[in-house]
């Protein structure tokens, strides 16, 4: 219970955070933290505009795409306290509720017959499926290193034995960092403030998205960054008392949201056809994880 | 039982003979639902612990042949009723455009009935060589009712593929029966359990391995995959339904039956088929993202899910190697539910693709588009199964899937470095088909039913009837029950994969704790996946009441005029993907370009072929052509000259003989000098 509040308070100012840091180191002033609620609460009294050639699945895969985002949200734990559900082989659930997200989102572009949306809908099924096996690998590393099959199994044994863990935590934190940005389509992968549609993959999907449906799937990203924000949170909480765990717990997000704004400053987009070797990339430090996990455990015999 | 299915088998193949085209079709359907419903209530009561045994007296020849339906043999039995009850009635429907076609018609049904015969037989029967007669049976059958359209040339190489393929198949299954037979002298199962305990350890990994290529040809597991991307579109849409749903099942069937009987090392065959599968499962998948023919995507995405039945089948052969119980249960488990789960859901895909082919007449998708305007049902059906081939929650796929994930992971625990590094690569492996999977059919979704037409087509399209749709109904419903209610579903599995564990002792909590008790959960979340998402359609509803929704052009880019033809294109879908994959794959391309300075018509074509095939059926062929092709000139075409072969057969039959006979003596003559 307590995870998803604070996973849902998260997203409320998570965005802002990163749009403050890329204004402030470009030497901006930079709106309001509460800007990108502002901006959903705005499109939601607006009205729509819908494309001739859109049929039903248009309309319904914003909200399908919104609903597996808050489903995938309740098996994350807050540390050593469990999500609204927890069972063994919860991320497989997670992993997959949310590529039936990201199905709809892809045929939902593809719904407008237009020639921009296809693209990205086209690179986003790509990417996310070269960033699956990064996680799952990364998973079943920690699920070998604890003994364990549900996310918060996994997080509340984690730092029992030795402090060695924290090393794999700062990996672990580095992978599922990258994951968040391929996922939410921001830099090195997706430029989500670039001005040309070609260059873009998640941002054209959504061209022809309007009022309503477009502020559900701006708030469904500002969840997803939450949402990654409290599995890296819960690489390093799974054992403090609750009074050290939510400011420790706040303190990552916002040091997590900044981190992206950096990243978003200083780094530029790669260009797209490097973008797969980036994101294998993550597949073998997820292995490197795995290795290690290895070593610690002295499995090579 | 046997008797009377026998005489109603017989009784509906003869009346169907006489009466009209129409009749035809109704005795048929009739008759495979009462043998369905019969040979179900058998099963069911075997699935729940109370089996049916018969034994036939046989002949000297084979000895007796007992009938038996044990849970292993139910569990198949039901998966084909299943399937088979809902081709035979959209089948029924299909075929009304064909009825001038009466004489084809005829034999189509005869051998619609025999293949069902065949299929109930293979699974229940448990003496090797009538079991070769069944599997004879059904080879043929199968080929009488893929070559249904044999004006076709293309049909009737399919056909042939088909038919020659099998028989390599039977090949290797008789020499596993025969050498048993030989070694033992009886050719019922249970000499092969006597005779695999008695024998060492490499004996019975080979007898095991030469069942497996047997029963993998027909199944479809790389390379031996070949005959179904030809056999499937070339066949009637319900027939390819029930090949990909239940025909390439049975040689899992076989698979899994053999490892009941044969005694061997379980985990070196478990990590074979485990290699194997993972191969066929993403080879499988590769190349179902590159075709353009619907029905050639399906039937590579068959091979795909062979091998993540594959999967499970060496999860659990592990397992049992090294008593890791729970690994076993989960493996099997997941095979057992995802051959059900892929029977169901590719067979509804394939009607869908039926269908679509009635409508606009072809199965190029690159000529298809914006059908779910006209066909919105079809749509929807299609949409659901794509979300569960995918294997993506709510619904089936996810729950087998699920399972063998599980079996992976559990795995986990118990492993060694090697197997620690098989356990990567499978999880790699199965995230990575989920994912091609992904790619592939918001693809064969979205430029199929979504956007605009690409094409203009000659008749106007319309929705099927709802006859048609009624089995495709009937599909999805149960889809959508072994997805929200899987733990009734594990119920009923866990007598067949009791039996692997061989626990005398039925165990009723086997199934109660573990991975398998998330199952509860899992559907508690589909049920609030289902319910938050109406709930939000609701505050939709009431937030955006009162505004204001316009309908204008989709975003051009301030170009208010587009085409069709700007949309993207099922090629350019996946061009990222086939670039990135092209050394692995085999793409003909024929482009003309622009290269003058006033251009030609351009021209662009891709062709996706099988590079295993070129390696493991082309290459072969042509060295085998090399050979035989100086003796081209023997077939000449004149019936006077293959009677003169006859003659010199026959002569050389006898006569040879009798002159090595001759010369012996001659031989023995001269010594005695």
């Amino acid at each position: 219970m307590l995870s998803i509040i604070l996973i849902l308070f998260t997203s409320i100012f998570f965005t802002g955070i990163i749009i403050r840091t890329k204004s402030i180191v470009s030497g901006r002033k930079g709106p309001v933290i509460l800007q990108p609620v502002k901006d959903v609460v705005r499109l939601f009294k607006k009205g729509a505009i819908y494309s001739e050639t859109t049929s039903i699945i248009f309309r319904i895969a914003p909200v399908i795409y919104f609903s597996t985002v808050f489903m995938a949200c309740l098996v994350v734990p807050f540390g050593s306290y469990k999500g609204i559900v927890s069972f063994d082989g919860d991320f497989i659930f997670f992993a997959y509720i949310l590529a039936l997200g990201k199905f709809f989102s892809i045929i939902s572009a593809m719904d407008t017959g237009s020639s921009f949306e296809g693209m990205g809908a086209s690179r986003e099924a790509l990417f996310s499926m070269f960033a699956e096996p990064a996680f799952f690998i990364l998973i079943g590393s920690f699920a070998l290193f604890t003994g364990n099959t549900s996310f918060h199994n996994i997080f509340s044994t984690l730092h029992l034995g030795s402090s060695i863990t924290y090393m794999l935590g700062g990996l672990a934190a580095f992978v599922l960092l990258m994951i968040s940005m391929i996922e939410n389509s921001r830099m090195p992968v997706d430029d989500p403030k670039t001005h040309l549609e070609l260059t873009m993959i998640h941002e054209v999907m959504i061209l022809d998205n309007s009022g309503f449906d477009l502020g559900l799937i701006l708030s469904t990203g500002y969840l997803k960054f939450a949402m990654y924000g409290a599995i890296i949170a819960d690489f390093f909480i799974g054992g403090l008392f609750l009074i050290w765990a939510i400011p420790l717990f706040l303190m990552i997000q916002v040091l997590y949201a900044i981190m992206i704004g950096l990243i978003e400053s200083f780094m530029a987009r790669f260009r797209m056809n490097h973008n797969p070797q980036f994101i294998l990339t993550l597949s073998s430090v997820s292995f490197l994880i795995f290795l290690g996990v290895l070593l610690v455990l002295d499995k090579f015999v | 039982m046997i008797n009377i299915l026998i005489i109603i088998l017989l009784s509906s193949i003869i009346s169907v003979l006489f009466v009209s085209t129409k009749s035809k079709g109704i005795i048929t359907v009739a008759t495979v639902i009462v043998i369905a419903s019969l040979s179900s209530f058998f099963s069911i009561k075997a699935l729940f612990g109370e089996s049916y045994q018969v034994v036939l007296s046989g002949t000297i020849m084979f000895g007796k042949v007992p009938v038996i339906i044990d849970s292993l043999s139910a569990w198949f039995i039901l998966t084909i009723n299943f399937t088979i009850v809902t081709g035979a009635m959209y089948g029924f429907n299909y075929m009304k455009k064909y009825r001038e076609k009466k004489n084809e018609i005829t034999l189509h049904c005869i051998a619609f009935l025999l293949v069902y015969f065949a299929l109930l037989g293979i699974s229940s029967v448990q003496n090797g060589f009538i079991f070769l007669l069944l599997w004879e049976l059904m080879a043929l059958s199968a080929f009488t009712l893929v070559i249904f359209e044999h004006e076709k040339p293309e049909t009737i190489k399919a056909g042939l593929n088909y038919l020659i393929q099998s028989h390599f198949s039977i090949v290797f299954i008789m020499l596993g029966f025969i050498y048993v037979a030989f070694k033992t002298g009886s050719y019922g199962f249970d000499a092969i359990v006597s005779f695999s305990g008695n024998q060492s350890v490499l004996a019975g990994t080979v007898l095991f391995l030469c069942f497996f290529i047997g029963f993998a040809i027909k199944s479809g597991f790389v390379p031996f995959h070949t005959w179904l991307p030809y056999a499937h579109p070339a066949a009637p849409t319900h027939v390819s339904g029930i090949m990909s749903g239940v025909l390439i099942k049975i040689g899992i069937y076989g698979i899994l039956r053999m490892l009941l009987l044969i005694r061997t090392d379980y985990t070196t065959i478990g990590y074979i088929i485990l290699f194997i599968s993972l191969f066929t499962g993403i080879y499988g998948v590769m190349l179902a993202t590159i075709q353009h023919n619907l029905k050639k995507l399906l039937a590579y995405h068959s091979v795909e899910n062979i091998g993540i039945i594959g999967i499970g089948i060496g999860l659990g052969c592990i397992g049992l190697g090294s008593s890791n119980k729970w690994m076993a249960i989960l493996g099997f488990s997941g095979a057992l539910l995802h051959t059900l789960n892929h029977s169901l859901f590719k067979s509804l895909l394939f009607y869908s693709a039926g269908n679509i082919y009635q409508a606009a007449h072809t199965l190029n998708v690159e000529r298809l588009g914006g059908l779910i305007k006209k066909m919105p049902q079809t749509a929807v059906l299609f949409l659901v199964a794509s979300i569960a081939i995918c294997g993506l929650p709510p619904l089936n796929g996810f729950i087998s899937e699920f399972l063998i994930y599980g079996g992976l992971y559990n795995w986990l625990y118990s492993a060694n470095l090697i197997s620690l590094i098989a356990i990567v690569f499978s999880i790699g492996g199965l995230v990575l088909i989920g994912g091609l999977a992904l790619l592939c059919f918001t693809k064969a979704f979205s430029i199929v039913f979504l956007g605009n037409s690409r094409e203009k087509h000659d008749d106007e399209i319309y929705e099927t009837g709802f006859w048609q749709l009624f089995p495709m109904y009937l599909t999805v419903s149960l889809m959508i029950l072994i997805g929200l209610f899987p733990s009734f579903f594990i119920n009923a599995l866990k007598r067949p994969v009791a039996l692997y564990l061989q626990s005398a002792v039925f165990d009723q909590n086997i199934i109660k704790v573990g991975v398998v008790d998330s199952l509860q959960t899992i559907s508690w979340l589909f049920f609030g996946l289902i319910l938050f998402v109406l709930v939000i359609v609701g505050l939709r509803k009431l937030i955006t009441r009162k505004k204001n929704i316009e309908i204008g052009s989709t975003w051009g880019c301030a170009y208010n005029n587009p085409t069709s033809k700007l949309q993207y294109t099922a090629s350019s879908y996946v061009r990222s993907y086939s670039k990135l994959a092209k050394p692995l794959l085999d793409i003909e391309k024929n482009e003309v370009g622009i290269d003058e300075v006033f251009p030609a018509e351009k021209h662009y074509e891709t062709d996706p072929y099988d590079k295993i095939e070129r390696i493991f059926i082309d290459k072969p062929l042509k060295l085998i052509n090399r050979i035989t092709d100086p003796f081209l000139f023997l077939q000449n075409g004149r019936l006077q000259t293959y009677i003169l072969y006859g003659i010199i057969f026959i002569a050389s039959v006898i006569g040879l003989p009798l002159i090595i006979e001759k010369i012996i003596s001659i031989f023995h003559f001269l010594n005695n000098l």
